[in-house]
């Protein structure tokens, strides 16, 4: 285990170990660790959808030679694009999965000038690195700007609502929309999930958002610029192309399977 | 933190121009894909090729974010290992738990 090879008087160090002021994965402390908490963070994601294979394969599927004209029902999980089929501005017409599309072409281009923003600090263009990232940030509100629509959209539900039988009162009444105990799309795990998965990624989005501020405003201030470096923007940058990553997953595991 | 170098304020010092072709071929791949996806949602019945198509486009999503955009694919081998390998028994994990719910629904 010995980190170093002496000879002589003169201590040369291995390259390959982590002695101080050796870079063994040819990049830097902060970055490596960026790496990390991303992998940690993946663990997270991954367990929460997983969840979500785990319980819908538990529900029995949508099946038309079965259950007949597909309605909202709790025998079976919904299919997405029934729930999800509303824009804003257009009440009442079925585009499905238009909105969630958009939404994807908003991170996936707020996740273009993130990469313009990093590659603009490697020629230390600070005019550059603050016009991407402010396009960055404004991405990024835009997303959860309809990520805030589709949830109230969600919770209060379409026009006609579901009829439903209550389990203990046998009292017959309408849920509208979805709350953790009852909605009107089918099993209460399913809007339990939605709120669960998209609401923890949304959360990443605004941290994501508020870190892109700060670099934002360093940038402005020059910091960086006498830093000499734009290495912030990178690792941050990191952090921003993960959340779009894992929007990705979101869209084909939640939207489109 | 001695070789710090705090170079001054300058605006003129000269700047390189953008190197910016490979960012947009791959923003193009990832709209072009997306694209695709929502062709596949409208257009095939529900079926095992139709998630497996899903899957497989996911996966390729992911690698030019990963590859390109975060830049793990310039990066080092034992990097590159370290992210990826933990990743794979995400699978493992997947398997075992859809395995399970499909027979809680058995049960049921």
């Amino acid at each position: 285990m010995a980190a170093t090879v002496t000879t002589d008087s003169t201590e040369v160090f291995d390259k390959k170990s982590w002695m101080g002021g050796v870079e063994p994965m040819k990049v830097s402390y902060g970055k490596l660790m960026m790496w990390f908490f991303l992998l940690s963070d993946t663990f997270t994601f991954s367990a929460l959808l997983v969840t979500y294979g785990l319980i819908r394969f538990s529900f029995p599927a949508y099946d038309p030679a079965v259950h007949g004209a597909f309605q909202f029902s709790d025998l079976y999980w919904p299919i997405p694009e029934k729930v999800y089929n509303s824009v804003p501005f257009l009440h009442g017409v079925d585009l499905p999965l238009v909105f969630v599309g958009i939404m994807t072409f908003i991170l996936i281009f707020s996740s273009v000038t993130m990469v313009l923003a990093v590659e603009a600090g490697h020629r230390m263009d600070r005019a550059s690195v603050e016009k991407y990232m402010l396009w960055t940030i404004i991405g990024g509100f835009a997303f959860l700007g309809c990520q805030a629509w589709e949830w109230s959209h969600f919770i209060h539900g379409t026009d006609n609502g579901r009829m439903i039988t209550d389990v203990v009162t046998k009292e017959v009444r309408t849920i509208f929309g979805a709350n953790l105990t009852e909605n009107e799309y089918g099993p209460a795990a399913f809007a339990d999930l939605f709120f669960f998965i998209t609401g923890f990624h949304g959360t990443h989005v605004f941290s994501g958002v508020v870190l892109n501020i700060l670099i934002f405003y360093r940038t402005a201030t020059g910091l960086y610029a006498r830093r000499g470096h734009y290495e912030m923007v990178e690792k941050v940058g990191l952090y921003w192309h993960f959340v779009d990553l894992v929007w990705v997953f979101v869209f084909t595991f939640f939207y489109l399977v | 933190m001695a070789g710090h170098n705090y170079t001054h304020d300058h605006e003129e010092v000269e700047i390189a121009p953008p190197q910016t072709k490979a960012i947009w071929r791959t923003f193009y791949i990832l709209g072009g894909i997306t694209a695709f996806e929502f062709l596949i949602a409208f257009t095939l019945h529900a079926s095992i090729l139709k998630t497996s198509i899903f899957i497989g486009l996911t996966i390729v999503k992911a690698f030019y974010i990963v590859g390109e955009f975060m830049h793990l694919k310039h990066e080092v081998k034992s990097l590159i290992w370290a992210v990826l390998l933990p990743c794979m028994f995400v699978v493992w994990l997947l398997v075992a738990l859809l395995i399970e719910g499909e027979s809680i629904f058995m049960i049921r």
